[in-house]
């Protein structure tokens, strides 16, 4: 059974006045998130990734489709108790010291006592935030409210761990923290399903990885898989003495033109028009200097999507 | 858990203690006009502390009742909390309760400074003021519900518009019911009559006037009245319930 499983899921958001027309943040998004893996959703904003993760904890109804978490209908009550969660840029109650914080969340989780006591000391260690305890929120910096936000939603010891955007706004060393505490949550077989539409962390970070654009999933598997699948891997020509403007055969194949000195460096996102565009700058009277072909990366396969669907941001098309 | 929580959130904000802050002055100020008009003192004290009580907990009962909701939401604290294995009628019976239980804590310190202060004043302490802060308890109970009503479909502001409205409509509903049976016009008895029927008759519950002079009603009366306020808070939680259940977050 999957941690999470999504099929055909839509959602339209209906507009507040009538005859104007509804926004499609989901159309008909289907997924599965392994037990035991990191999973990262990767998509632009306003691609639909919050929609998802809102519909998954049951802060949202889907207009459409099937989505279930640990095997329970999405937003199911007891379900919840295997779920931990760290919304985009959380708010927490600032009047609350860090201490309290957990606790409370503790308490609404179904932990008392001891258990909880020791459940809250652990989780300040591991977060680093043990020596402000007794600090209020309020007076937290935005990598310590991420950082105790992340405690929160691991006070329970949930099997399924749900993150929207856990690096967003965040400096590099706050971002190295809460990468490695997501990595140790593999270590201890947790699930991890997170939002990003920061590509290095997908990379570094993932077991799989899903692409959503527009409200679909465009593209889903391991990082590798991804790449291979072709859409990643580029081409690099080098080139010199273009006479003029671009070549057409160069704007056709969707080529990105670089200056460097007296040499120009073609950046080709689909190798199998290699031959078209080598044509191309021949005819344009330029010189070929070299010819080299990219590993993918996940860079260009977001950038160029399957099915020439651009990735760019759209906040929901109008239907 | 939620409900002390909010109740805990309560006695950190200071709105609180500014308002009990003002209603041990009204107190004061009481005791002051009560001893300039020597043979109304023992009228004009327990008048307006009943009064005092009555106002703070009807604006603690509004103003932080209609931002038990929206706030969590405008704020976005109520997404980690929808996390948690609770349901969202829980959530809002724990809101209500930590508020109730907000006032019911200001009700009795304001209660207890206003019996020290007929005390001191050597005036008589009559059940009749118990009878009516009970009755005003109840009153804060309803007030708050409908607050936490209207605040789970519109913002705070809209919120405390409809729920001051319903207050005062609340408290001359008898006033509408005559303005129906006199009016000619068809659409003005509809309203009224509408009105009349939607708003609850707060007035039921309002009793200071007698137990100020120190009348006592019927305790059949006590228990039907405070029967009646309840009941409609009940039904206004349940339909808060039922909005809330709809609404995405």
């Amino acid at each position: 059974m999957d941690a999470i499983f999504v099929e055909g899921l839509t959602k339209q958001f209906r507009s507040g006045w009538p005859g104007q027309p509804a926004v499609t943040a989901l159309a008909g998004l289907s997924l599965s998130v392994r037990r035991g893996e990191i999973y990262g959703f990767l998509g632009p904003n306003g691609a639909g990734k919050t929609t998802t993760l809102k519909i998954l904890m049951g802060l949202m109804k889907a207009s459409g489709g099937k989505a279930e978490v640990l095997g329970k209908p999405a937003g199911h009550v007891a379900s919840r108790r295997g779920i931990g969660f760290l919304p985009e840029s959380p708010y927490f109650y600032d009047y609350l010291t860090a201490e309290e914080f957990l606790a409370f969340y503790g308490h609404l989780a179904g932990l008392e006592g001891a258990g909880l006591k020791r459940r809250v000391e652990a989780l300040l260690d591991l977060v680093g935030l043990a020596e402000a305890r007794d600090r209020q929120l309020r007076k937290f910096s935005k990598g310590m409210l991420q950082r105790i936000g992340l405690a929160q939603a691991l006070i329970h010891d949930p099997e399924l761990v749900i993150l929207d955007e856990p690096m967003s706004g965040l400096d590099p060393i706050g971002r190295k923290q809460v990468r490695d505490l997501i990595l140790a949550l593999r270590e201890q077989g947790k699930t991890v399903f997170f939002s990003t539409h920061i590509i290095p962390d997908v990379e570094v970070m993932c077991d799989r990885v899903g692409i959503v654009v527009k409200g679909k999933l465009l593209a889903s598997g391991t990082v590798e898989e991804l790449v291979s699948r072709g859409q990643g891997r580029t081409v690099e020509i080098v080139c010199e003495g273009f006479k003029a403007a671009v070549p057409p055969a160069i704007t056709a194949a969707r080529g990105q033109v670089l200056p460097r000195g007296n040499h120009c460096v073609v950046v080709l996102p689909d190798p199998d028009r290699l031959e078209d565009v080598l044509a191309g700058i021949r005819l344009h009277g330029a010189r070929l200097v070299s010819v080299t072909s990219q590993r993918g990366s996940l860079e260009a396969l977001f950038f160029h999507p399957p099915d020439g669907q651009q990735a760019g941001g759209h906040p929901g098309e109008r239907v | 858990m939620i409900g002390l929580n909010t109740f805990r959130e309560n006695l950190r904000d200071k709105i609180l203690y500014n308002l009990l802050f003002f209603a041990l002055l009204l107190i004061g100020v009481s005791v002051l006009l009560g001893m300039l008009t020597i043979a109304e003192q023992d009228k004009i004290v327990p008048d307006m502390g009943l009064a005092a009580i009555n106002l703070v907990g009807v604006i603690i009962a509004i103003f932080v009742g209609v931002g038990l909701v929206s706030k969590e939401i405008e704020r976005r604290t109520i997404y980690t909390i929808m996390a948690r294995p609770i349901s969202r009628t829980q959530f809002l019976l724990g809101k209500y309760l930590g508020l109730v239980l907000t006032l019911l804590v200001n009700v009795a310190i304001m209660s207890a400074v206003f019996v020290a202060t007929l005390w001191m004043d050597r005036l008589p302490i009559q059940a009749s003021l118990f009878q009516a802060i009970q009755l005003i308890c109840v009153e804060l109970l309803l007030v708050t519900a409908l607050a936490l009503f209207f605040s789970t479909f519109s913002s705070a502001t809209l919120s405390a518009i409809m729920t001051l409205g319903f207050y005062v409509i609340g408290h001359v509903t008898v006033d509408l019911k005559g303005i129906a049976e006199k009016s000619e016009s068809q659409a003005l008895k509809a309203v009224t009559t509408g009105l009349y029927y939607l708003c609850p008759n707060l007035e039921v519950l309002n009793i200071k006037g007698a137990a100020a002079a120190g009348h006592m009603v019927a305790l059949s009366y006590q228990a039907l009245a405070s029967a009646y306020g309840l009941l409609y808070a009940a039904l206004l939680l349940t339909a808060a319930s039922l909005v809330f259940q709809r609404r995405d977050f």
